[in-house]
């Protein structure tokens, strides 16, 4: 498979692949590096939010 | 506060003062406005106190063109809805229909905010929300919404 990176289209073989996430109350992020002699050379993330912008009176209260 | 009212505000159906706004065109039938979402460098101030979408702070391009200022259109399929779980407890709420995404993408910046905006009217500002810092090297950056429901929606207007 074909990575796009920093130096054009690379074979995934040829690269270090680093992968991680988080998963909190905030959010749900993944992120997945393509590193190339000790160079990153790709990097993308997905994020996906947990916790809604609510108006109401419960927040109200909550802020006092 | 009764839930229909909270939709209506959504919908623009109740005007308590005057205001000044950009034409939709039908007083009785108006149009509706194009959202937009923007991000933002960590170290811009991006809050429920933003009154409008400016520049400062915006994220631009290590390299590339990959983010364009203004940030990406809101696809906005589904009206907003609102429904009542009991007499005194009801939500309405609003979700973009598609996610946000940046491809072809650097920025070795750390951001960590997004606002949403009203591009129709003057760039006013709607919601800001903001995640764990990122930073994208020739890749692509999405921020998936969540379920257009009571719970979890993006936008909620709740009476609890």
């Amino acid at each position: 498979m074909l990575i796009t990176t920093t130096k054009g289209d690379m074979e995934e073989s040829l690269l270090e692949k680093r992968e991680g996430s988080v998963d909190n109350d905030i959010e749900m992020t993944t992120w997945v590096e393509y590193w190339y002699e000790g160079e990153l050379v790709h990097r993308s993330a997905h994020v996906t939010l947990k916790q809604p912008v609510t108006f109401g009176d419960g927040v109200a209260a909550a802020l006092g | 506060m009764c839930t229909t009212f909270m939709k209506e505000l959504m919908l623009g159906q109740h005007q308590f003062g005057s205001s000044t706004l950009v034409s939709r065109t039908s007083l009785t039938a108006p149009t509706t406005d194009t959202f937009k979402a923007a991000l933002f460098f960590a170290s811009a101030t991006i809050n429920a106190a933003t009154t409008a979408y400016g520049t400062t702070g915006e994220v631009t391009n290590t390299s590339g063109s990959g983010y364009t200022a203004g940030g990406v259109t809101v696809t906005n399929g589904t009206a907003p809805l609102s429904t009542n779980t009991t007499a005194t407890a009801g939500v309405a709420y609003w979700t973009p229909t598609a996610s946000f995404s940046w491809t072809a993408l650097t920025v070795t910046t750390a951001f960590d905010a997004l606002l949403l905006y009203n591009s129709t009217q003057s760039n006013k500002a709607v919601s800001a929300h903001t995640f764990g810092s990122q930073t994208i090297t020739a890749g692509t950056f999405t921020l998936t919404m969540p379920s257009n429901d009571t719970t979890s929606a993006l936008l909620r207007l709740s009476t609890t």
